[in-house]
């Protein structure tokens, strides 16, 4: 951990120095949004101060200045992700608004009466209930992979689920309860055997772990701004130039056309035929920044610091007994899902919030997942970057005192 | 003299404002949801269920000699003891009383933040679920 300056990095992260109810803030809520540093919180401040102007449209100084800044923040994504081509990028308002893009577009395309499309048992709501609309509007179905009580994926069920009619897998690379990772690239090559395409929701995993769209061989990778120290609002959906080009657009409006007359309309290439309206092009800028921050630490870095902080929670809370975690692949990421033996979620979250220590209570958006066990949900520690032994150990403490307030 | 609804607001701020921590406040909540009568066990099912992303609440309200009794329960410890002060203010009260009654108290002793819109223990829905219960009796007695 030489090369990982935790302190350095916590000093990037205003947020983190605050007290609540007077207590010294202790942010373990990631995997719904991460804290965001100076570096990212200086290039939106200075958009908004200095250099906002709609992109794509004016002749003028400012639009163009912004209009370059959004493309290149477009190349740095494609960087990031190693995707072969910048117009393969497209900016959505995040990871839900990505998987309904493709649910609609490629559904519109490709998806037919009784042809089905492949999730799994562990994904967030916004990679099932599109699909579910989707089989709603189209009368086609939705299989499932289930995954074990160790909350590890059976692959070896895939196989037996695709069928002439599968359409399209979608899961996820790191579930955002189980914080199993996922083996994706095993699944990929599993479905391209039999022609499928694969959908890869990377909302848990482009913040912890490299990604290299190429060497996957993905169809389609989707992801949010903000639970990657980016601003809220922006998301990314990468998908192979041969689909983007295929789709047909999902939105209509300004900047997705080429010639409109009332009698018909001609779309733009790609990426613009999937950016209607106004972007969110601050937020695209302010991704950039955060990709490069990321970059500027070392992904590699990151993801060692992150399971050496992981493996010491997992072990703290197990040596604390009478603890159940719901999660237990040998693959991991970040993620601790658990229940206090004998205490209600709900009472020991309001207790944890007292003392300065933000986790989230309930089914974090994967309602099956808790069905699979038999509950109605968690708390939830999500670890990142800037979190550290001493807040795990502050972590072991409050769990102390829930018990002794509740049983 | 039975003490008024805003009576009852006030001797429970009063109650909470010698508490400068706030696991004292809890702690004295937990003491409070034990002292929540039961709800009859056949009332919690789905019919009485209010759900929240995080809790569960049942509600029972029944009508008598012109007042509503309350019923209530809730799997989280917390959520009951909240159940218990909005059944010490609202129950054993007539329709009207109920319907007109401004809940300032849960605000002023800082609990607000367990009435969050977004359904995460139900208690927001409850309390809209009482005062919908008033207005039917209320509706009903006019008829009569």
């Amino acid at each position: 951990m030489a090369n990982f300056d935790i302190n350095k990095v916590r000093a990037d992260f205003p947020v983190l120095t605050q007290k609540v109810y007077n207590k010294p803030l202790v942010y373990f809520d990631n995997g719904a949004t991460t804290q965001k540093p100076l570096q990212v919180i200086e290039v939106v401040n200075r958009y908004h101060s200095e250099l906002n102007s709609s992109i794509h449209r004016g002749v003028h100084f400012l639009s163009d200045q912004v209009t370059n800044a959004y493309e290149n923040a477009r190349e740095k994504i494609r960087a990031f992700i190693n995707a072969e081509k910048a117009s393969e990028i497209i900016f959505t308002s995040g990871t839900t608004m990505s998987i309904n893009l493709i649910a609609f577009s490629f559904g519109d395309k490709y998806v037919h009466k009784d042809d089905e499309i492949i999730i799994s048992e562990m994904e967030h709501h916004a990679n099932i209930v599109p699909w579910q609309m989707l089989r709603d509007r189209k009368q086609s179905k939705l299989k499932i992979i289930p995954f074990d009580d160790q909350g590890i994926l059976q692959i070896d069920k895939l196989p037996g689920l695709i069928t002439d009619k599968t359409k399209l897998v979608a899961v996820t690379h790191i579930s955002n309860t189980l914080g199993t990772v996922n083996p994706i690239k095993e699944i990929i090559r599993i479905a391209h055997a039999a022609g499928v395409p694969v959908l890869i929701d990377a909302a848990q995993s482009i913040q912890h772990t490299p990604i290299d769209v190429q060497d996957l061989d993905c169809d389609f990778l989707v992801f949010s701004g903000h639970k990657a120290y980016g601003p809220t609002g922006i998301g990314i959906l990468y998908g192979k130039e041969k689909f983007l080009e295929a789709m047909p657009p999902y939105q209509g409006g300004g900047d997705m056309v080429d010639v409109v007359t009332f009698e018909k309309t001609t779309y733009n290439v790609i990426p613009f035929k999937f950016e209607a309206g106004t972007t969110n092009y601050i937020g695209a800028i302010g991704l950039a920044a955060a990709l490069d921050y990321i970059s500027s630490l070392g992904i590699e870095s990151i993801s060692s610091y992150e399971s050496e902080i992981s493996r010491y929670a997992t072990e703290q809370l197990d040596a604390l007994g009478e603890i159940t975690i719901y999660g237990r692949a040998p693959e991991k990421s970040c993620i601790l899902c658990f229940l206090i033996d004998g205490v209600h979620m709900a009472d020991a979250g309001m207790v944890f919030d007292k003392l300065g220590v933000a986790v989230r209570v309930g089914s974090h958006c994967a309602q099956p997942v808790w069905q699979h066990y038999g509950i109605d949900g968690t708390l939830r520690v999500s670890l990142s970057m800037y979190n550290t032994k001493e807040e795990i150990d502050y972590l072991c403490q409050a769990v102390h005192q829930v018990k002794s307030m509740f049983s | 003299m039975v003490a008024t609804i805003q009576e009852v607001q006030k001797d429970i701020i009063d109650e909470f404002v010698v508490f400068d921590d706030w696991m004292d406040r809890y702690n004295y909540l937990i003491e409070l949801s034990n002292g929540l009568p039961e709800i009859d066990p056949k009332l919690k099912n789905n019919e009485y269920l209010i759900r929240g992303c995080q809790s569960k609440v049942w509600l029972n309200a029944e009508y008598a000699d012109g007042k509503i009794r309350y019923t209530a329960d809730s799997d989280a410890i917390i959520t009951k003891g909240i159940i218990a002060l909005l059944i010490r203010v609202l129950s054993n009260r007539t329709p009207q009383e109920i319907i007109n009654t401004k809940l300032e108290f849960i605000d002023t002793i800082g609990l607000r933040q367990n009435l969050s819109p977004t359904r995460a223990n139900g208690l927001l829905s409850m309390i809209k679920q009482m005062k919908l219960y008033a207005i039917a009796y209320d509706a009903k007695e006019k008829k009569n």
